[in-house]
């Protein structure tokens, strides 16, 4: 049986086989891709962005939980910067995924940028369809911890969710172009862990700008160490994703 | 491009000793690994399903608890079930010489107690994947 069979049927380590061939020989792996393309149908695609340390991949561990309570299986590819000198990386984002792991419904890919500026790495979105020919009824992306211009997340994700914590600078902070104008959700992690009020109203007075086509960015407040405001947080993206109508193709960018 | 080298370095059972392990994953990310640290107290299903989703190469097992005659031919079957068994295996942290023959007869290629020095890790692993050419 072909490797393409292999991840339609849901095999791990094919579809894990295949990942690595697109990061390693990336033109090689292009007639598979060709051939997988056209056996999937799109799925939500989740984008998890912020900066390093505010618990991209704490929520994303949360949000998980819920998927699997509605039996859809996740795919996770979270990325990690690789190092400018020597080219390696340390891949840790999974450490708070890993009560997951177990789960057969679950599949989690850590990939280095590999010198690819913007968030994400080369491969990721080829990965993302690797993950839907798994059997992925949603893809999550984790980019790597971002300041301010790393955009690239918005030309793979149907839903972008812009994590922040407390302590993250004033008002003209937020008026800045970048990773504050892609937001679909806003959410403020750590709500326990400082003062938020500035934060929030920092959000609210950028937000009117970012209104389009009907869809007012939210805010939502999150302790995910905790599990709290997980729910809510949930409930929107799934907003979203209904605002969102069919998810898109998962083309732009990748085509090298 | 030559392949990167993934490795996977993982503590399995109830072991919170997680500083050799650090030290040996930041000198493989230095070395221009791509390595996937798991955090520690892991069971040995978490550890071969992260090893079969990351696709590493070669897999690191820190264990300082005592029970690595135990948790290592667990992990080592549960990899070649799940059609791991070219991911090249070693071990590290306070094992006895007198079981390291019982380690390397079930498939750990290498255990690096006490004072290794991290070259001596790095040019195993290199040497063993340049070697065997098997990886992929």
């Amino acid at each position: 049986m072909g490797l393409i069979e292999k991840i339609l049927q849901g095999d791990q380590k094919a579809a894990a086989k295949l990942i690595s061939k697109i990061e390693d020989e990336p033109t090689s792996a292009l007639e598979e891709l060709k051939v997988l393309k056209e056996r999937i149908v799109p799925v939500h695609t989740l984008g998890i962005t912020g900066p390093p340390g505010v618990g991209k991949s704490t929520l994303i561990a949360r949000l998980i939980e819920r998927y699997r309570e509605k039996n859809k299986k996740v795919g996770v590819l979270a990325i990690d910067p690789s190092s400018p000198f020597t080219g390696g990386a340390l891949l840790g984002d999974r450490i708070r995924m890993q009560m997951h792991s177990p789960d057969e419904g679950v599949f989690i890919r850590s990939m280095a940028t590999r010198g690819q500026l913007g968030g994400l790495s080369r491969a990721t979105a080829k990965a993302v369809k690797v993950l839907t020919g798994w059997g992925a009824d949603v893809v999550v992306v984790e980019t790597v911890g971002v300041g301010q211009d790393e955009v690239e997340v918005m030309r793979v994700a149907d839903t972008i969710v812009v994590v922040l914590s407390p302590g993250l600078g004033d008002d003209i902070q937020m008026m800045k172009a970048g990773i504050l104008e892609i937001g679909d959700i806003f959410v403020i992690n750590k709500i326990d862990q400082g003062e938020t009020g500035h934060l929030e109203r920092n959000l609210e007075l950028v937000r009117p700008g970012r209104e389009r086509e009907g869809w007012v960015p939210a805010i939502i407040k999150t302790i995910a160490v905790k599990g709290s405001g997980i729910d809510e947080l949930h409930q929107k993206i799934e907003e979203h994703r209904k605002y969102c109508g069919k998810p898109r193709e998962v083309e732009r960018a990748d085509e090298d | 491009m030559r392949k990167k080298i993934r490795v996977l370095i993982a503590k399995p059972g109830l072991d919170g000793h997680d500083r050799g392990a650090k030290v040996v994953a930041r000198a493989l990310r230095d070395a221009g690994m791509e390595v996937i640290y798991t955090g520690i107290r892991q069971t040995a299903e978490q550890i071969v399903n992260t090893a079969i989703q990351e696709d590493v190469d070669c897999l690191g097992l820190s264990i300082l608890s005592g029970a690595h005659l135990k948790l290592f031919p667990k992990i080592v079957k549960l990899l070649k079930k799940r059609g791991g068994k070219n991911i090249l295996i070693f071990g590290g942290g306070i094992i006895p010489s007198e079981d390291i023959p019982e380690l390397k007869s079930m498939g750990v290629s290498k255990i690096f107690g006490p004072g290794t020095k991290t070259q001596g890790i790095i040019d195993f692993i290199k040497t063993q994947i340049d070697a065997d050419g098997k990886r992929r």
